[in-house]
């Protein structure tokens, strides 16, 4: 196991240290087409730009997550990264400024999200966002007509949500009323929701709140009545992350909580079998948020060609490219100008896709302070990481909820002193 | 043919009797120098080489980041603790109640695996004997029975994990068998007891055929005229079994026991794919805590991770000396014969 890892980080580092000059090496992860999309762009970029060759390494998410820091440390890596961990990873990321031609263009298109990626304090210019996504529910609208059962309207709860979707499940014979991705990111919109923050005034993090505790002894109620389906948050330990969008596709749940980022997803697998609709957020007592995040295109800093690299930047980052990316893939776009103008020429013929897109840039108003401040906080990811391990423990009938919130506690503190 | 073999002859021959020869005068002189034991060491040094790089200097940093804590990934960027991780890793209040340890999950890995390896490897025991003898008889087929016990040792652990999941999934193949004959739906890999015996099951379906085939090359070698002598008294099989199978087949029963038991130790891939840890803790086994400590956790921490390794070390290394000790008194007692 142990000589795996090595041998697999050497290799990685082998792969991040061979460009040579004029080389961009680009790591790039997909959840959907963006795969397809990105490879000619790259394809049109190096036919455009015959001194730079940019070479899209598409790896799979979980290389990302857990071989990219490896390399990083290393002093090596691609050129470019596609990542989701961006905050963590800041100390790595290159500062754009000094080899862009027009910083300021940067400055008023992608500011807005521009500390989710870089050190606490600095102004540096380290990438843009490829999209913006939220975290938000879908509604198998078939399932609840043919259930006879209204989808609850705007302001409904997460128990209007869940008990409309249980008759639906009873009624349907499905496995379950509802499922949540197994993440701590996807839960934590819920939490603010019911009233949680994270954040204490030091900026570390703060003891498990009544707004966590709301939310998490609903999540545990619902799994123990058979509401919420057991397989994705108790089929697993530790923090892995389990995605429920085959379920929803499948129609073995009429209503399911992920994100934005699975329009593509569920338009492309789903297709004319049903028909569905994104709902936003459900309100908790607090409010009806989702959690904002996404996906930034980054410049590492060991690069060799930082000119290049900046070139090839530029050119993803352009307005024109953004927009084409986002209406191919589906994604919300990240970049100011090209959201104010509007005018999205989404490229898909299924009518759910443009309404949802709709629904989520909607629901980006109804964003909590407390949820939107989160993606640029150092320390979400250990405190997501800790909320999915311990609450799935829980709902496993291994702990009690009590006993799950002073391990939170525990497990983050630990984790804090020891990346300090 | 002859001018073929010929010609490659000179081509193959040739180059290495020039490098012989070329070596020939420095070799001497080295060896006059370092003396006999020094040309051991001499041919022996690539070898070293080699075990140095990628077994024992991993093995030392492993221990220095046991040492170590902090968020840097590199050793000279961590800061020393001494022994605090091993601390961490053993502090509980009360050892009958694992929640009471510090880190309740290692301790909970701990135990899953303890369990595990006592259950699996005697399972697996049983199993692989009964198998071995049953491909000891003159049945008809017996290669392609033979190859079918053996076929799965031949899969790659994920490809098992996965075929297994498919079969046990709420929606795989097993619980559609079963809606089919009428019955309901279970849960095998959500309810704490069906996912643990599915493990078992599925790493004792993995690994039969290996063992069995150690324990069928034992009976094959043990001589016919005692098994005749038996019949002709009239020795009813079970005492043939236990007087004469058993006592000769020790010898790779007990090889078979120590590899099964380090195996068992260090389960991960088909366990992993398949349950991924759950239901809850249920399955999460040693290896699988240290890799998610250490690398695919949202809460990693290498030094942590490095110290769970070393006990885990430890255990491996009591194992592999008791193979040791059984392998050279197995060599004692066949001189002696």
């Amino acid at each position: 196991m142990k000589n795996t890892m090595i041998a697999l980080a050497l290799g990685a580092s082998l792969m991040g240290t061979t460009a040579l000059a004029g080389d961009v090496r680009l790591m790039w992860y997909s959840d959907g087409v963006e795969g397809e999309v990105m490879k000619d762009l790259v394809a049109r970029f190096n036919a455009e730009n015959p001194g730079i060759n940019v070479i899209l390494d598409e790896v799979a998410y979980k290389v990302v997550q857990e071989q990219l820091q490896i390399q990083l440390e290393a002093g090596s890596g691609p050129d470019i990264a596609r990542v989701t961990n961006i905050k963590t990873l800041a100390p790595h990321w290159l500062d754009l400024t000094p080899h862009l031609s027009d910083a300021e263009y940067w400055r008023t298109n992608f500011g807005a999200h521009a500390d989710w990626m870089r050190e606490d304090g600095s102004d540096a210019i380290t990438g843009f966002m490829t999209q913006l996504t939220l975290t938000g529910g879908y509604a198998n609208a078939t399932l609840f007509e043919q259930a006879g059962v209204a989808l609850p309207g705007e302001g409904a709860t997460w128990d209007d949500w869940v008990n409309a979707a249980d008759q639906v499940a009873k009624s349907q014979g499905t496995a379950a009323a509802f499922a949540i991705d197994r993440s701590g990111h996807r839960i934590s919109g819920p939490n603010v929701s019911y009233g949680a923050n994270y954040i204490g005034a030091d900026g570390l993090p703060a003891p498990v709140d009544d707004g966590t505790k709301a939310f998490a002894a609903k999540l545990v109620a619902w799994v123990e009545g058979g509401q919420m389906l057991r397989d994705t948050w108790v089929a697993a330990s530790g923090s892995t992350y389990r995605a429920a969008a085959d379920d929803f596709i499948n129609a073995a749940i009429p209503f399911y909580y992920s994100g934005s980022w699975q329009i593509a997803n569920l338009s492309t697998k789903i297709g004319d079998g049903f028909d569905w609709v994104a709902t936003g957020s459900p309100c908790g007592t607090a409010g009806c948020s989702g959690l904002a995040g996404g996906a930034a295109l980054v410049a590492v800093k060991y690069t060799q060609n930082a000119p290049e690299v900046a070139k090839v930047m530029e050119y993803f980052a352009r307005e024109d490219i953004v927009k084409e990316f986002s209406e191919r893939t589906l994604f919300l776009p990240a970049h100011a100008g090209v959201a104010a103008a509007g005018g999205m020429n989404w490229q898909t013929e299924d009518k759910n896709v443009g309404a949802a897109l709709d629904a989520y840039v909607a629901a980006a108003g109804d964003i909590l302070p407390g949820a939107g401040a989160l993606p640029a906080w150092k320390w979400a990811t250990p405190y997501y990481g800790a909320l999915v391990n311990r609450i799935s423990q829980v709902m496993a009938g291994e702990l009690t909820l009590d006993d799950a919130y002073a391990r939170i506690d525990q497990d983050i503190t630990e984790a804090v002193a020891a990346a300090q | 043919m002859t001018g073929v073999k010929g010609v490659l002859g000179a081509v193959v021959a040739a180059p290495l009797g020039w490098l012989a020869r070329l070596l020939d005068t420095p070799l001497r002189l080295w060896q006059r120098l370092a003396g006999q034991n020094g040309m051991v060491a001499f041919f022996l040094l690539p070898n070293m080489a080699i075990f140095t790089v990628f077994v024992l200097l991993p093995l030392v940093i492993n221990i220095a980041y046991s040492m170590t804590t902090g968020a840097a990934l590199f050793l000279p960027e961590r800061t020393y603790v001494g022994a605090a991780q091993f601390e961490r890793l053993l502090r509980c209040t009360d050892y009958t109640d694992l929640m009471t340890c510090q880190e309740d999950q290692f301790w909970i890995a701990l135990r899953n695996t303890g369990t595990f390896v006592v259950l699996q490897v005697s399972l697996l025991i049983v199993a692989a004997t009964i198998t071995a003898l049953i491909l000891n008889r003159a049945l008809r087929a017996l290669s392609f029975w033979r190859a079918v016990f053996f076929f799965p040792v031949l899969l790659s652990p994920v490809v098992v994990g996965l075929i297994w999941r498919w079969i046990l999934d709420r929606n795989g193949v097993l619980n559609a068998a079963l809606v089919g004959m009428g019955m309901d739906p279970v849960n095998w890999l959500l309810e704490r007891n069906y996912a643990f015996s599915a493990a078992i099951g599925v790493t004792i379906w993995a690994h039969l055929g290996f063992f069995a085939l150690i324990l069928l090359a034992g009976l094959q070698a043990i001589p016919r005229d005692l098994y005749e002598a038996a019949e002709m008294d009239g020795t009813r099989p079970a005492r043939v079994f236990w007087r004469i199978t058993l006592p000769l087949l020790m010898p790779n029963m007990l090889v078979v026991i120590v590899l099964a038991l380090i195996r068992a130790v260090q389960v991960f891939d088909e366990a992993y794919v398949l349950t991924g840890g759950g239901p809850g803790t249920a399955t999460l086994f040693l290896t699988q805590y240290i890799y998610e400590v250490g690398f695919a956790s949202l809460l990693k921490n290498p030094g942590l991770a490095a110290a769970a390794s070393i006990l885990m070390g430890g255990v491996l290394i009591v194992l592999t000396l008791l193979q040791l000790a059984l392998g050279k008194r197995n060599e004692r007692r066949g001189k002696l014969k």
